[in-house]
């Protein structure tokens, strides 16, 4: 078994998921010989043929839409959008069609596809490289929106999202695709898609991120165990659903909240994640809520970014402003 | 300067407006006087139903509806010309089409009459509900047409777009995935002059918009799209090339929208009468009778007698539609997934709760 990064576990659960069911194929930019931008395909067409490994035209407007139609007739499309940024022309399709196919026919026809995406900031990448999006689609009912932010979970994650009988957008944090590596068995095992993940229990403070962020949230709880402080840290992973239960647990524990996103922070998802801490928790806080996320500007070429995003820091201090009420 | 490439767009039309055989190398099936009869009677079977359904819209029985009147021969002759298997990926106004395919006019009732259930309709299971985006079925066509040819299942894919739709990206992504992957894909732009309040003309500089086409490598033709002969004809020869795995066809069907574009729209406000009498005289309907009153397979008896039953079909549907009972409130929650994440069925049990008050 071999130790794999964040994005060759999901070139680990593609293949898989390939060899178990012959309807999943993907389709993309440069996904084929080139093995896509990031890699994620790399090694798959040998063994799938361009049949299952399809390089579309340039268009996102076509992937999006092919993968619809696949997608209604039987097939299982795992879709790539080659960045973030690049992924607004699939919109039309994902939220006028592959969201509400099985609603708007009584579930006569339906959409299992996932839309994989790289996304987020700090990897130096060029305009429209680098954005964090998910808040647009955790607003469209009919979607699973689902953000992985290791190894192992991202295998686990992407096998259920493929599994899933209706459409996921299933975001990558590019930024630590290669952060590090760790064993993922390719046992065909799923996670579910509808719950968080405790990384690290505490007792002082909960912190609550996705993605990247799950990086400099880590690394926060870590520097304030040395300072005696206890941070419980949850990866949220789907943040659509929302497993809040498991936040709530770790609210009662805690008294004290601190939500991490790099997405602009007006109606960023930590804004739901507070409204519902507000309405079912409200009694369990004793400081109020804090946010550490991105600003409400475009994320900034790539000489400024690492000042828009969260930092260690930047999520310390909110520790210690929570922690400072009493 | 040498040639790139020159090309050529064909026309195909057997009846012109008056209803004379302008072309004696009739199909097959215009030959049989059963089959050209049968057609006839789907056409007028159609009108009958939009009638009632205009009707049903004016006296608040029925939400905006899309009247297809004008179009009965584009629409019949699409529906008529594939097979059960292949897919039909109709806009919202193609209700001909879908009637040949087993959908039921009640169905097109309820989903203009507010209710999901229209959608899931008795046509073939596979067929794609109406779209109202515009041009996005054109798309899921395309990903059909892969699918079929992925799975190497003799089957086509065949879209509807207006002559508006014809300007989206979507349709010319269509038309290009289309002829990138030589997809067993038919697009069938029909052209009936008016998106709205705007005018084909304005929609692009092209002298056809079969020629729509060319560019993505799809075989094209435009045709007389109130000739039921011609679009019949013509659709059969895009399918059979498609199901044979010789690529994709654009055909326009240049017709004319008879109505407003729906009820909601008044078509007085931007276009002449003038305009609209003139289109009357090339109507498919009259064109057709005329054609087989000439050759005495038809008769204004048995027209009389036939707009009676396709009425009384009619009121039938009306009656069924009407007798629908509301969704229950649950039904908004429970096809948004396979199986209701928490949230949603959390929310679901609210609603009922707060029904139930």
């Amino acid at each position: 078994m071999a130790a794999l990064t964040l994005i060759e576990a999901l070139t680990q659960a593609m293949a898989h998921e390939m060899r178990a069911d012959a309807s999943v194929l993907v389709l993309g930019e440069d996904v084929g010989v080139n093995g896509g931008v990031f890699r994620a395909t790399s090694g798959l067409i040998q063994e799938f043929g361009p049949e299952r490994i399809i390089d579309t035209p340039l268009d996102e407007t076509t992937i999006a839409g092919l993968a619809v139609g696949l997608a209604a007739q039987g097939m299982k499309p795992i879709a790539e959008a080659q960045f973030d940024g690049f992924m607004y022309p699939m919109v039309d399709h994902i939220i006028c069609h592959a969201a509400r196919m099985r609603n708007r026919t009584r579930g006569r026809l339906s959409c299992p596809m996932v839309l994989r995406v790289p996304w987020g900031g700090g990897i130096r990448a060029p305009e429209h490289h680098s954005e964090a999006n998910e808040s647009i689609f955790t607003n469209v009912p009919g979607l699973r929106v689902v953000i992985p932010s290791s190894p192992q979970r991202a295998y686990g994650l992407l096998l259920a999202a493929i599994r899933d009988p209706d459409p996921v957008i299933f975001f990558e944090p590019k930024r630590i695709y290669r952060q590090y590596k760790e064993e993922v068995p390719d046992d065909g095992e799923a996670l579910p898609l509808d719950v968080c993940f405790v990384l690290r229990d505490g007792s002082d403070v909960t912190l609550v991120t996705w993605g990247s962020q799950v990086k400099e949230t880590l690394e926060a709880a870590e520097a304030l165990d040395k300072q005696g402080i206890s941070a419980e840290v949850i990866d949220v992973a789907t943040i659509k659903p929302l497993d809040f239960d498991t936040i709530h647990e770790s609210v009662k524990k805690t008294g004290r909240c601190v939500i991490v996103h790099e997405a602009p922070r007006t109606a960023g998802f930590g804004a739901e994640i507070a409204a519902q801490l507000a309405e079912k928790a409200m009694f369990d806080l004793v400081a109020p809520v804090e946010r550490v996320t991105g600003y409400d500007t475009h994320i900034p070429l790539f000489r400024l970014e690492m000042k828009y995003l969260p930092s260690v820091e930047k999520i310390i201090a909110a520790v210690k402003r929570t922690l400072a009420v009493s | 300067m040498g040639n790139a490439v020159r090309f050529e767009i064909d026309y195909l039309q057997y009846l012109d407006a008056d209803g004379q055989l302008q072309n004696p190398d009739l199909p097959e099936f215009a030959r049989d006087r059963a089959q050209l009869v049968g057609l006839y009677q789907e056409m007028l079977k159609v009108r009958c139903f939009d009638a009632k359904a205009v009707a049903l819209q004016r006296t608040g029985k029925l939400g905006t509806y899309a009247s297809c009147v004008g179009h009965e021969a584009a629409h019949v002759g699409i529906g008529s010309g594939m097979h059960i298997d292949d897919v039909l990926a109709p806009s919202y106004r193609e209700y001909g089409a879908q009637f040949v395919r087993g959908v039921k006019p009640r169905e097109v009732l309820l989903y203009w009459g507010g209710d999901e259930r229209g959608s899931d309709f008795s046509g073939p299971a596979h067929d794609f509900a109406w779209c109202v985006p515009i041009g996005t079925q054109c798309l899921h066509a395309a990903g059909a047409a892969m699918a079929f040819k992925l799975r190497d299942e003799p089957r086509v894919a065949v879209a509807c777009v207006g002559d508006g739709g014809s300007s989206k990206t979507d349709t010319n992504a269509a038309i290009n995935a289309a002829g990138a992957y030589g997809l067993p894909f038919v697009l069938c732009i029909i052209n009936n002059q008016w998106a709205i309040s705007v005018p084909r003309d304005s929609q692009t500089g092209a002298e056809t918009l079969a020629q729509k086409g060319l560019a993505g490598g799809l075989e094209c033709l435009q045709v007389d799209g109130n000739d039921i002969i011609a679009v019949k004809a013509a659709v059969e020869f895009a399918v059979k090339r498609a199901r044979h795995g010789h690529g994709g066809t654009v055909l326009e069907l240049i017709t004319y929208r008879l109505s407003d574009h729906t009820t909601a729209d008044d078509a007085r406000r931007y276009r002449d009468d003038e305009q609209v009498k003139q289109a009357w005289t090339r109507e498919p309907v009259k064109r057709l009778k005329n054609y087989l009153m000439a050759k005495s397979w038809w008769s204004e008896q048995e027209e009389q007698d036939w707009i009676v039953h396709s009425n009384a079909l009619a009121d039938v549907e009306v009656d069924a539609y009407l007798a629908t009972t509301v969704q229950p409130l649950e039904s908004m929650f429970d096809y948004l997934y396979a199986e209701a994440p928490h949230d949603v069925a959390e929310q679901r049990a609210q609603a009922l709760a707060w029904e139930k008050r």
